[in-house]
């Protein structure tokens, strides 16, 4: 007969990350940095083309960032240089 | 267990301690050792979790070092899991077992190999992608974003004939020696049939199985990706007979795996899709040098072999990766 209490091990991480706030969203672009991040797929510089036009137009100053390879996270340095850099960023995707 | 996302959609074995216990008892190493940083999350993973879901997958204790070892393969920067399961294609690990462990943990090679219905080539791949899930975080829906998927996700290991191949294995093609045991990822999609009943010599098949693989894929992509091939034991038949080594067969097949891109550009055959049009005019390799990976496998009866193509290869993607399995 099965016992009525099971106890099982535990088989994930047992992690608990830490919760970060988002910042502020920006009432406006004018003035700011925005960094255009290009994760090296097809395309995805005709999209990133177009949204510098428009931040530009709204007065903001945009820097370009591309990933080595669509396949892997940015490298931490490059998010470094974004997050230090940057006000805000746009990652595009492709396709 | 279901209830707290802990399976992969299958019914699994409570991981009890006497249990997990006695999983451990199926390898030398220290259950507090780290076998491998599992993406996506990047977590330090111990032996004792990868025994918890090797408890949960079905897996017999001596399983386990191969468990460790496959995911020891996966966990590299060169076969780059994170980017396996955050792509939109449909491909997932797939692991090959060579060496004397085969046989002493009754690994199939043989009738429905790449199939179900043996308990060591069940569970081994599937424990590795319940410590993908449960320990680096990456289920379907989360990073795992694959349009498709396909079944062989759930776990998919299988073992090469190799006391049936007059070839040296996938192993010693790799740098490793017959005595040792090894298990290669490879980053794949679900297997499909190259089926050649007619040809009686060495050269018609290799000439119908190049015609097969030239659509891995996409037949418009070449050298991006790599490819598995799994030869059957009545096609091997026609090397052994003809005295075609495994480098002979490599050299011959690849001799029909060129491609006039001219007929792969953008727009040829009225297909938008292609290599850019300024690469006509070439003649261009199917695979890159190395990129199909050779393996005998299958039941003794059927001139069918399969063919299992790969993602996006090199530093770009994921190369496959061999690991010794230490016991």
């Amino acid at each position: 007969m099965m016992p009525t209490d099971l106890t099982v091990l535990d088989p994930t991480a047992e992690r608990s990350p830490g919760e970060r706030a988002l910042t502020d969203r920006p009432a406006s672009l004018s003035g700011l940095t925005v960094g255009l991040l290009d994760i090296s797929k097809p395309r995805g510089n005709v999209f990133l083309d177009r949204l510098q036009e428009h931040l530009t137009t709204l007065g903001a100053r945009v820097e370009r960032y591309t990933k080595p390879t669509f396949t892997k996270p940015a490298p931490a340095d490059l998010r470094y240089e974004i997050a230090t850099r940057c006000n805000a960023v746009i990652e595009a995707l492709a396709d | 267990m279901f209830d707290r996302d802990w399976t992969d959609g299958l019914p699994v074995v409570a991981p009890t301690e006497v249990r997990v216990e006695r999983m451990l008892g199926g390898t030398s190493r220290d259950p507090s050792s780290v076998v491998a940083l599992v993406p996506p999350d990047l977590v330090e993973c111990t032996v004792e979790k990868v025994a918890v879901n090797a408890v949960m997958a079905g897996c017999r204790p001596e399983y386990l070092p191969v468990v460790l070892a496959a995911l020891e393969a996966i966990c590299t920067d060169e076969f780059n899991m994170h980017g396996v399961l955050a792509t939109t294609m449909s491909v997932g690990p797939i692991f090959v077992v060579n060496g004397p462990i085969v046989g002493e943990i009754g690994m199939n090679h043989g009738v429905n190999a790449l199939g179900h219905g043996n308990r060591a080539n069940s569970t081994i791949g599937r424990a590795v992608q319940l410590v993908v899930r449960n320990v680096g975080g990456g289920a379907p829906g989360g990073v795992d974003r694959a349009t498709l998927g396909h079944m062989g996700k759930q776990g998919f290991c299988f073992a090469e004939d190799e006391e049936g191949s007059p070839w040296t294995t996938l192993a010693e093609d790799r740098g490793f020696d017959r005595a040792q045991s090894t298990v290669t990822a490879f980053c794949g999609e679900g297997p499909r049939l190259i089926v050649d009943q007619q040809s009686r010599s060495a050269d018609s098949l290799t000439r119908m199985l190049a015609d097969g693989l030239l659509g891995v894929v996409s037949s418009r992509m070449v050298m991006g990706m790599d490819a598995m091939l799994v030869l059957s034991p009545e096609h091997m038949a026609r090397y052994r007979d003809a005295g075609w080594d495994r480098a002979r067969f490599i050299q011959e097949l690849s001799a029909h795996l060129m491609v006039d891109t001219d007929t792969i550009v953008a727009g040829a055959g009225d297909i938008d899709d292609g290599l850019p049009t300024g690469l006509a005019g070439l003649t261009l390799s199917k695979f890159r040098p190395g990129g199909l990976l050779v393996v005998h496998a299958g039941g003794t009866a059927g001139l069918f072999s399969a063919i299992i193509g790969g993602w996006v290869n090199g530093p770009m993607g994921s190369d496959p990766v061999t690991k010794e399995i230490i016991r």
